[in-house]
């Protein structure tokens, strides 16, 4: 007894520690090294800071941005203008897509119909909706907004669809049994069966939404934070891009960290 | 008995595929002549709305023959497919190699993972103006955005499907006398190419969309360029036929890497 707990647990629970700590280590020697990268060829002249801004460079273009207008408003004015168009075109796309995919995965003859159109809409990139957009919508606050819905569309559309197929055919068939039937059955049975299916989807779809969003912005409109950054570019202020694009990233993280909680919180509280 | 029913079922199946293609193709008929009836027939969508088919077929005849925008389709489609293959194989030829080195080893993952990790949040087509700063329009400038949009993919799935290796696996090859050599080439490659082809698939995605928005943003040849120039010209007809040519190449461009992938996993189906 005594020999084999000797041989077993202390020493694997302390390679076990020392491993974490390494991993750690190195984690931290990482970022380091991202980090001192940056600040050494920036601080340390190796590039021009009309190449790349250093790190403290940029902070102070955030600090500036966020008091002073740029391109049109404050930083705060460009980030609520891209949530805005970004909200408009994602609440559409969820309000229009989930519902065609909970239908299209519960009514054979309307996915047969929709599918081989859908399917090949589905393989233009988002971003070549651009055109088509300023040409409907102008160059004003909705020209991006189709450019979004495109993005966001698809991933909604197809999750719903898988959702609805995936659930067990008995459950469908016992609510028919007992009497629900069109849009009863989809709203009390398909939509809840599809739920962490959708969730997922919608998680999906926010991402592939926001970076169409600042796609779309970079070539047309006159507010919004892909705005910003290529106004940046025109007057050649690398300071003003980066700054531009830490917050595309945090506002994206953001985003993707808030559907990732929905997502967890639907998948623990829907009892199955 | 039994035989008849089998024959019977697969009737079925088969009268429901016909009546699925059908269907299908009655709905693509529809919407292509609706297409003719709005535009070329009654004109209650404007040819400034949305090309009409004629007017589609004159911009497809012209960009084929004298040419738009500085180039024919042929030119267009070269320039944007080649960035495309050679930015992908750059994303490839790093992605992987590096995957696989943070899948076999946790300290390199833990080394790169945090770093990932910052960068991600930034979507790829935000890297496109600070690209035309440091490159300008030309073609380094679109190699090196393609790039960047397509590692992370490329990395992370390999590492995932490294990782994914049933430990038992590599324990069989070590206990029958496998080198570290012949671990990582025979049993650890093998094994997760089925993963690294998801991600090279998204990667490849991922090359294609970011080209043509670079394209669209600033440049001298290509689908991309093609389309911005029309809607300065307001010609709808070249756009669409600019979107057709996107959507299609995307098409083929995934077709050509599932050949690819049947031919180098030859086991997987």
């Amino acid at each position: 007894m005594a020999t084999l707990s000797g041989l077993g647990a202390p020493p694997r629970f302390s390679a076990l520690r020392n491993e974490a700590l390494s991993q750690w280590l190195a984690s931290m020697l990482g970022i380091a090294t991202f980090a001192g990268l940056w600040f050494a060829v920036t601080l340390g002249g190796v590039v021009s800071p009309h190449f790349l801004p250093s790190p403290p460079a940029v902070l102070a273009r955030i600090g500036d941005l966020a008091r002073e207008p740029y391109a049109g408003s404050l930083l705060q004015g460009h980030l609520l203008a891209s949530l805005q168009k970004f909200g408009v075109s994602y609440v559409l796309a969820v309000v229009i897509g989930v519902p065609l995919g909970l239908m299209m995965g519960r009514f054979r003859l309307l996915d047969w119909a929709v599918s081989p159109l859908f399917e090949t809409l589905r393989f233009i990139p988002p971003i070549a909706w651009v055109p088509f957009s300023i040409l409907w919508f102008g160059t004003g606050f909705l020209a991006p907004t189709l450019v979004i819905f495109a993005g966001a569309f698809s991933p909604c559309v197809v999750s719903a669809y898988r959702g609805a197929r995936q659930i067990d055919r008995p459950i469908i068939e016992a609510a028919q049994t007992l009497g629900a039937g069109g849009l009863r059955m989809i709203k009390d049975v398909v939509l809840p069966g599809a739920l962490p299916h959708v969730v997922a989807g919608m998680r999906v779809s926010a991402g592939f939404g926001w970076q169409s969003l600042i796609g779309a912005e970079l070539i047309v409109g006159s507010t919004g934070l892909g705005y910003l950054i290529i106004q940046g570019e025109s007057n050649i202020e690398p300071a003003v891009v980066v700054a531009g694009m830490v917050t595309i990233g945090v506002v994206g993280a953001v985003i993707d960290y808030a559907m990732r909680a929905l997502e967890e919180w639907i998948r623990r509280d829907w009892g199955r | 008995m039994q035989t008849s029913t089998t024959t019977g079922k697969r009737h079925a199946a088969l009268a429901r595929n016909a009546q699925r293609t059908l269907i299908g193709a009655a709905s693509i008929v529809a919407l292509l002549v609706a297409w003719y009836v709005l535009t070329d027939l009654t004109g209650i969508v404007t040819p400034v709305q949305f090309p009409s088919p004629t007017e589609a077929w004159e911009s497809l005849d012209q960009l084929l023959g004298p040419g738009y925008a500085d180039g024919t389709l042929a030119r267009h489609v070269g320039s944007s497919l080649a960035l495309v293959l050679i930015g992908f194989a750059v994303a490839a030829g790093t992605g992987v190699p590096l995957g696989l080195l943070m899948g076999v080893n946790r300290l390199a993952e833990s080394f790169f993972n945090p770093v990932f990790q910052i960068l991600r949040p930034i979507a790829p087509i935000a890297w496109i103006p600070l690209t035309i700063l440091w490159f300008g329009l030309g073609t380094p400038a679109k190699i090196f955005v393609i790039w960047l949009a397509a590692f992370a993919p490329a990395v992370i799935n390999t590492y995932t499907g490294v990782r994914n290796i049933d430990p038992v696996v590599v324990a069989a090859a070590r206990v029958h006398g496998a080198g570290r050599r012949a671990i990582l080439f025979d049993v650890v490659i093998p094994a997760a190419l089925p993963t690294i082809f998801t991600g090279l698939r998204l990667s490849l995605q991922a090359c294609w969309m970011v080209l043509v928005a670079a394209e669209l943003v600033g440049s001298f040849t290509g689908l991309g360029h093609v389309m911005i120039i029309a809607t300065r010209d307001l010609i709808p007809g070249m756009i669409f036929v600019g979107m057709a040519t996107v959507a299609v190449l995307g098409v083929l461009l995934t077709m050509v890497l599932a050949y690819v992938e049947r031919w180098v996993i030859p086991w997987r189906r």
